[in-house]
């Protein structure tokens, strides 16, 4: 920097006796003030913008769902197409997860310990169900498992059927929550080192060992973490569940495709009860993402 | 020896795992795209109907992400500098649309903003309506992005800029935007890639008019039902190529700024 460049900055003369000490004072008053208004200002446009948007709508939801009292909502539940839509959901959910839980820590694993080319890519690839629409997704599952798609014909003549049929909700249900694990495990990974595994191994304990006693006990909270987003994820999935599915009531209908169901056969209590229960779940899974987060903070703080 | 995964028996479950998930209906999808050749492909997605649906998903998009950019941004810096009583609720608040079912976020915004709406604001079947959804499925983006940044953004910077006489004006246009400009921006193309593609959200709020409210992934979804699966092959490509392009673009924008700022 040049001589001239410092001479711009021009330091004002201490300031002496009360005079300018309080004209000091005054400005840093205003200073304050005019922080403070401008926190407000932000506070009152954030804060407006998120109850439009966010709060009102989910609130009213709640009103529009209970406005009638509980008996209609209590039906509501009761409904066999509800019943079997909720438990359907559960179903996929209980296969998907522990196959994407699974398939995201060894994915987690190879990213951050293997050393192989291509591993760029392969990052990529993981996360792609992030960039494709749910519909493209349905739809791609459709051109390998469906009856004109790739093995179709080979899956008829082995009598399976996929698309149209809970396997094929598994499926579309597990591309679109693919990524969660895999991202949150990485990162734990990577700050556990592996310090710990080499002592494991010297003190002469088998691979498999050091991964159970080892290893997953030190990313168990990532991992954790990425089971959660992954569960709200395939409990709610839409898109890519409508096309595989077929959408046929009290078979492969799902709890999302319920509320679409009921919405457009006007019937304004059922959707607004399922979605009401797909919400509670919802928040349910907020709440346990903030106690985990905190969980970790309070870790790393020790 | 750290953990590795586990030989050549786990590489090879990973692998069939991915292929099958992924890597067969990616190929397929491209596969039956360009089975037609490649006036075919042109023809599936210059149709008109396919054209007016594209175009609506790009410019409803471009808005929605601005938006996002500008309240996004407000909202991360009043999470971050501000304090008031229920902070944290809002603060958690923040996630719900990603862990909201997409179709639950189209019957909220309905119960509000629908033909029975209390407050007489109807957008249903409006171009306005994709906007609101959108908006509504995106919000975290942005906000999550740039949080942790202002987060770790030195105060001290800002402090002596203004103690040299700038204008708060200044010292946000000089100091904070450019050291959050690449947060802001990752959390825009993630919010883009997002809203191309949204579906569950809209089906329902938007009435899926052809010509007027159709997005992309519904008209993609309407050539599915009709059996066309080429067309929708078609436009499928075109969408995730307009998702990864900007992504691509965005990314690498967001890492040649942060590293102009540090």
């Amino acid at each position: 920097m040049s001589n001239s460049g410092q001479n711009t900055v021009t330091i004002s003369p201490a300031p002496s006796g009360r005079l300018a000490q309080s004209a000091a004072g005054d400005a840093e008053r205003a200073a304050e003030r005019a922080a403070r208004a401008r926190r407000l200002t932000v506070r009152t446009i954030a804060l407006g913008y998120l109850a439009l948007l966010l709060l009102a709508p989910v609130a009213m939801i709640f009103y529009r769902t209970f406005e009638h009292g509980l008996a209609p909502v209590w039906d509501a539940i009761a409904a066999p197409n509800a019943q079997h839509a909720f438990w359907l959901s559960l179903e996929v959910v209980a296969i998907a997860v522990p196959l994407n839980t699974a398939f995201g820590i060894g994915m987690a694993l190879l990213l951050e310990r293997g050393h192989f080319r291509g591993k760029g890519l392969l990052g990529l690839l993981i996360d792609l169900p992030f960039a494709i629409s749910p519909v493209v997704v349905g739809l791609s599952l459709v051109l390998v498992y469906g009856k004109t798609g790739w093995f179709g014909d080979w899956l008829s003549e082995q009598g399976i059927q996929i698309i149209f049929s809970v396997p094929g909700i598994v499926l579309a249900t597990a591309f679109v929550s693919l990524p969660f694990v895999v991202r949150e495990t990485i990162p734990v990974l990577r700050e556990l080192g592996t310090d710990a595994e080499q002592a494991a191994e010297t003190l002469g304990a088998s691979g498999w060992q050091t991964f159970w006693r080892v290893t997953l006990p030190g990313i168990r909270w990532g991992v954790v973490y990425g089971v959660v987003l992954t569960t709200a994820r395939a409990l709610g999935e839409f898109g890519a569940v409508s096309i595989v599915s077929g959408r046929i009531e009290g078979q492969t209908q799902t709890l999302p495709l319920y509320v679409q169901d009921r919405f457009e056969n006007f019937d304004s209590t059922g959707a607004y009860t399922a979605a009401v229960v797909l919400a509670l779940l919802a928040m349910a899974t907020l709440l346990l993402m903030n106690l985990l987060t905190r969980r970790t903070r309070g870790r790393m703080a020790t | 020896m750290p953990v590795r995964p586990t030989g050549a028996l786990g590489k090879g479950l990973l692998g069939i795992y991915l292929t099958a998930l992924v890597l067969l209906p990616v190929a397929a999808l491209l596969a039956k795209s360009s089975s037609g050749g490649t006036s075919a492909f042109w023809r599936a997605i210059s149709s008109p109907e396919a054209v007016a649906a594209i175009k609506l998903t790009l410019i409803a998009t471009a808005i929605v992400v601005v938006v996002n950019a500008v309240f996004g941004t407000l909202i991360a810096w009043m999470l971050v500098r501000d304090e008031f009583r229920g902070k944290g609720v809002v603060n958690s608040m923040i996630d719900l649309p990603f862990a909201l079912p997409t179709i639950v976020a189209g019957v909220v915004l309905l119960a509000l903003y629908g033909k029975d709406s209390p407050v007489g604001v109807n957008v249903a079947f409006t171009r306005v309506a994709v906007g609101v959804a959108l908006l509504f499925v995106t919000l975290p983006f942005v906000v999550r992005s740039v949080q942790p940044v202002l987060h770790e953004l030195d105060l001290s910077m800002e402090e002596a800029a203004a103690s040299l006489g700038a204008r708060s004006g200044t010292v946000l246009r000089r100091i904070v935007l450019p050291s959050l400009a690449p947060a802001i921006i990752s959390g825009v193309a993630l919010s883009f890639a997002r809203a191309v593609g949204e579906f569950g959200s809209l089906v329902l709020i938007t009435g899926n008019l052809p010509f007027k409210t159709e997005v992309g992934s519904v008209y993609i979804f309407g050539q599915i039902e009709n059996d066309s699966l080429p067309a929708a092959a078609a436009v499928s490509v075109v969408l995730l190529a307009a998702a990864l392009v900007v992504l691509g673009v965005l990314s690498l924008a967001s890492r040649r700024l942060s590293r102009h700022v540090q």
